[in-house]
């Protein structure tokens, strides 16, 4: 046994290898065909953007637009990384991140990090409006046309309910990241409804697409821009209309969500660097339907962040130029 | 303390008619429920904070202020990160990332596979050498080689490490009972405290990067290697000891040839968990930055991507899989062999390796130097077939099988869930707090109710009682639902070696397949409920408790079987008077396993409708301001664990006492 082993072993590595140096010679060599190095010749050197990619497609949209004008354009290194809100907020200080490129309110970020520690400052709006709210499936707006006033939510509180709602209306409520003041506007709107805590965007979609699918209700708690409103249309229940500071103590608040001006954050640093990337951040603005296009091409085409970019890019130039540092 | 307790355990002892003192305890909960129904709640709204959680804000929010002048940070943390950082990015030069000014890392496919067979081939069989190069390969298959790679740099690093801080620790665990007992609540903490609440302010410390995904995996990993192998020291039997000592073997002599070598294999069995704990670890780590395949399944999951999640989780499941089998080859490598009386003889097995790291660096070379041999063909990709399959599948089934699992989620949620935490919620906190005490007492003993004492008053201060008893309600259900899971297939799978072949690799894929990958599957089963958060927990604890029930049955020594066969003992007979009872320390060590399993998924709960406990982390970990809550809720769970883990091993104990018709010993 061991003596033919050994044999076998020996005769193996004879075989293998011929066979292999007789393949290799074909081979191309690692590092003959070299990539060509990154960084074009811009007028001024870029150096490398740190850009933070919080999870959501509609930021990616975003990202991977600044981030293809970035190299391509001004021939910077672009290091995307992955983070929640509050990590990447945490990088402004630690120099490890240089731009977040959608960002909703946080105000108490905004307060600690560009008020308290001075790492970080606004780079403007991205022009995308925010809305957060209560919304629908469309079979329900078909069938229960009234049902998108919150005045009839009474109404149909028993079609809501479910085994989690404890016999009330279920108002789904779902991710974490955003404020919700849903509990505050259940009791002060007087509904008959128990906030439900789906505690993910993906148990939300979930929840919508099966109700559109199987036509069971759902009220829930949802936000544009988002890439799925592009898959099924879903209808938004008018609360009573949001008024400056109507919101303002949290218990009291009966009215609708305030709309979302989305903007942009850079550290101080990158800020001052005059790093023409920051030119391009800065200048970076653009419509929810550009974005939700762009969102589409990833969601639901399945393309590359970088495919979805270029697509979009080539179809945009002008909106592009507008955005380039003027040299 | 320690008289009174004493004490009162011994009056509680000697009452007659135990079980109906209990029974009585409920009745008059149910009674005072349905009297003070409503009372005394607790109740807390979803955004709301007490004092307390706005102080914990605060004091983090001080730690991070604190971070760039702090010695402690400046000499210590700083060090600690640049050592793992340094480690992790050296292994990733080697087989994930272009590197040393190289288009492609030093060792491509074709070398890294080569260098795993042969050392698969070395170290453990024939049989696990072609399974790691076939699992190689699908990597590359599946078209995920350097996503793969960068989890394997990692998963290895923080392996490697998690095995040398927590093997000689769990020797020492399981030499001294005080470093028992002093390290036991640390470990409850370390596998109970949701990760989501340390995450963020990991990345404080260690910044964003390979350091902080470093640590969360072995913050989470050390504690299962510390645990089995101090189980397994503790196991050997005291005869043999005393035999040793009697031949006058010194502690350190009878550790080294007659502790080690005799626990060797439930030690293997804690590498395997460590393994399987930092592979589960590769997609929450995915959130900080953490390179690889976890990174693949959370994009995916924000288009609701199942097969793309899928095929990433089988990578994981596979590098899972041959890591486990190859490691469990190697332990059982040499005695294996030289039973058979095959052992080589030196100078042939120096051939053998020679023979071996020979072909296996002639082509290491080749992909150092080959284009074709570094990388993984791109032709050669069956990713999208599996892709589609899997979201074929998906679709497939949340189309067709919704019916049925609505109506199984009604009747269990409606018949046994709701009532119970209706029970738990719907009480004053006083009356289900005088009813824990009290049971805690009678079915355990009065330090089990000194703890759950201590244990229950620390949620009323962290202001989330209400939360928490929602918790315990779904937490209780689930690891009923494991337990009964792991007797009736531990107890098979420990009984026939050929279903233990054909489960393991379910189980394996059920602790490691990211938890986001059937998330979206089982929300269209079962909608944004509690029960889909039972469900996946039971998904991810069951597997644990099966393989510990399992070993403990495979424990049980052969001879006393075959007498209890020969005298006559039916199957049914053999299982319930023989093996589970000499089993008993394997199925306890499985039932507090799987309780603090499913404690680690109550967080993954909150992501699918669970709310409470899980949901509050999970909100704290994405709002500054809820980060307080969050944290206040993390430390709830760890509660909940520990209170829990107790009772039930008091529980245990006295059962064992009553068997033998003995006092219960503390």
């Amino acid at each position: 046994m061991t003596n033919s082993r050994s044999g076998k072993v020996r005769a193996l590595v004879l075989v293998t290898g011929m066979g292999l140096f007789l393949n290799a010679c074909a081979g191309a060599k690692v590092g003959e065909t070299a990539a060509p190095a990154a960084g074009g010749g811009s007028a001024k050197a870029c150096g490398t953007l740190n850009l933070a990619i919080n999870p959501w497609v509609g930021y990616e949209a975003n990202a991977a637009v600044i981030a293809y004008v970035a190299e391509k354009n001004l021939g910077c290194t672009v290091v995307k990384k992955d983070l929640k809100e509050e990590v990447a907020w945490q990088g402004f200080g630690t120099g490890e991140v240089d731009a977040i490129v959608e960002n909703w309110a946080h105000d108490d970020l905004k307060k600690k990090y560009i008020d308290d520690q001075k790492v970080a400052v606004s780079a403007g709006p991205t022009g995308n409006k925010g809305v957060i709210g209560w919304y629908v499936a469309p079979w329900m707006a078909e069938k229960y046309p009234d049902i998108t006033d919150y005045k009839n939510l009474n109404k149909y509180a028993s079609l809501f309910k479910t085994s989690e709602s404890g016999g009330k209306g279920q108002l789904l409520d779902g991710d974490p990241s955003y404020v919700t003041n849903d509990e505050a506007l259940v009791k002060n709107l007087k509904l008959d409804y128990k906030v439900v805590y789906a505690g993910s965007e993906t148990a939300l979609i979930t929840a919508f697409r099966q109700s559109q699918k199987q036509q069971k209700p759902i009220l829930a708690y949802f936000y544009e821009p988002q890439w799925f409103l592009s898959e099924l249309k879903l209808v938004k229940v008018n609360l009573p209309a949001y008024k400056e500071g109507c919101d303002a103590d949290p218990e009291k608040v009966a009215c609708d969500y305030p709309p979302y001006q989305l903007d942009k954050i850079v550290s101080k640093k990158f800020a001052d660097s005059g790093s023409p990337a920051y030119e391009l951040v800065k200048n970076f603005t653009w419509t929810n339907d550009d974005q939700n296009l762009v969102a589409k091409y990833i969601a639901e085409d399945k393309m590359t962040a970088e495919e979805a970019a270029a697509k979009w890019v080539a179809d945009n130039p002008d909106k592009v130029k507008a955005w380039l540092p003027k040299s | 303390m320690a008289p009174v307790t004493a004490a009162v355990t011994a009056v509680a002892t000697r009452l007659r008619g135990r079980k109906y003192l209990i029974l009585a305890v409920l009745a008059v909960w149910v009674l005072g429920w349905a009297l003070l129904h409503g009372r005394d709640t607790l109740e807390l709204g979803g955004a709301e904070l007490t004092p307390v959680h706005s102080s914990l804000n605060q004091g983090m929010d001080a730690i991070d202020d604190g971070r760039n002048s702090n010695p402690f940070f400046l000499y210590f943390v700083n060090y600690i990160r640049l050592f793992l950082d340094e480690a992790v990015t050296f292994v990733q030069a080697l087989i994930s990332q272009p590197s040393f000014g190289r288009p492609l890392p030093v060792l491509g496919w074709l070398g890294v596979t080569a260098l795993a067979t042969g050392v698969a081939f070395l170290y453990g069989n024939r049989k696990s050498a072609l399974l790691t190069a076939a699992g190689l390969i699908s990597f590359g298959l599946l078209g995920l080689w350097e996503e793969s790679m960068d989890t394997l740099a990692l998963t290895l690093t923080a392996v490697v490490l998690s095995l040398a801080v927590g093997i000689p620790l769990g020797v020492w665990a399981g030499m001294s009972d005080r470093f028992h007992r002093v390290v036991t609540p640390v470990l409850d903490f370390m596998q109970t405290m949701p990760t989501f609440v340390y995450l963020a302010p990991l990345t404080l410390f260690f910044l964003i990067g390979p350091a902080s995904a470093t640590v969360a995996t072995m913050i989470y990993a050390i504690p299962p290697a510390i645990r089995i192998t101090a189980h397994g020291i503790r196991q050997v039997s005291p005869d043999t000891l005393e035999a040793g000592t009697s031949l006058g073997a010194t502690t350190a002599q009878s550790l080294r040839h007659v502790r080690l070598p005799m626990a060797k294999q439930t030690i293997i069995v804690g590498v395997n968990q460590t393994i399987m704990a930092a592979l589960s670890m590769a997609t929450i780590a995915a959130l900080i930055d953490a390179p690889g395949l976890g990174q693949t399944v959370l994009k995916a999951l924000q288009t609701l991507d199942v097969g793309t999640a899928f095929n990433a989780g089988l990578a994981i499941v596979i590098m899972a899989v041959v890591l486990d089998r190859v490691t469990s080859a190697a332990s059982r490598r040499v005695e294996a062999e030289r039973r058979a009386g095959r052992l080589l003889s030196p100078g042939r097995r120096r051939l053998q390796v020679t023979g071996v790291l020979g072909v296996a660096a002639f082509l290491c070379y080749l992909s150092y130097t080959y284009v074709w041999a570094a990388e993984f063909p791109a032709q050669a990709n069956v990713g999208p077939y599996v892709r589609r399959a899997a979201d074929a599948a998906s679709v497939w089934v949340q189309d067709s099988l919704v019916g049925v699992t609505e109506a199984v989620k009604n009747l269990l949620t409606n018949g046994l869930l709701n009532p119970f935490e209706a029970l738990l919620t719907g009480s004053p906190w006083w009356l289900v707090f005088a009813v824990a005490v009290a049971v805690a007492l009678l079915a355990g003993n009065a330090r089990a109710a000194l703890a759950t004492a201590i244990g229950l008053a620390v949620l009323v201060l962290l202001g989330l009682w209400q939360d928490s008893m929602v918790t315990l309600a779904s937490t209780v259900v689930a690891t009923v639902l494991v337990m009964v899971l792991g007797l009736v297939v531990g107890v098979w799978m420990g009984r026939s070696d050929r279903a233990d072949t054909m489960l393991r690799p379910v189980l394996d894929a059920g602790q490691t397949m990211p938890h986001f990958v059937y998330l979206v599957p089982l929300l269209g089963l079962f909608g944004p409920t509690r029960f889909t958060a039972i469900i996946a927990a039971v998904i991810f604890a069951a597997p644990v408790a099966i393989k510990l029930v399992a070993e403990g049955i495979r424990r049980v020594s052969p001879t006393t079987v075959e007498a209890a066969t020969s005298a006559g003992a039916s199957t049914w007979q053999l299982i319930s008077k023989v093996q589970l009872p000499m089993a008993r320390s394997g199925v306890t060590l499985a039932a507090s396993q799987g309780l603090i399993y499913v404690l680690s998924m109550v967080v993954v709960g909150g992501l699918v409708g669970a709310g409470a406990l899980g949901y509050d982390v999970v909100a704290g970990f994405s709002q500054h301001q809820l980060r307080g809550k969050g944290l206040a809720a993390g430390l709830a769970i760890v509660v909940l664990g520990i209170v829990l883990d107790r009772v039930m091993r008091a529980a245990t104990q006295r059962a064992d006492a009553a068997a033998h018709g003995g006092q219960p010993h503390n």
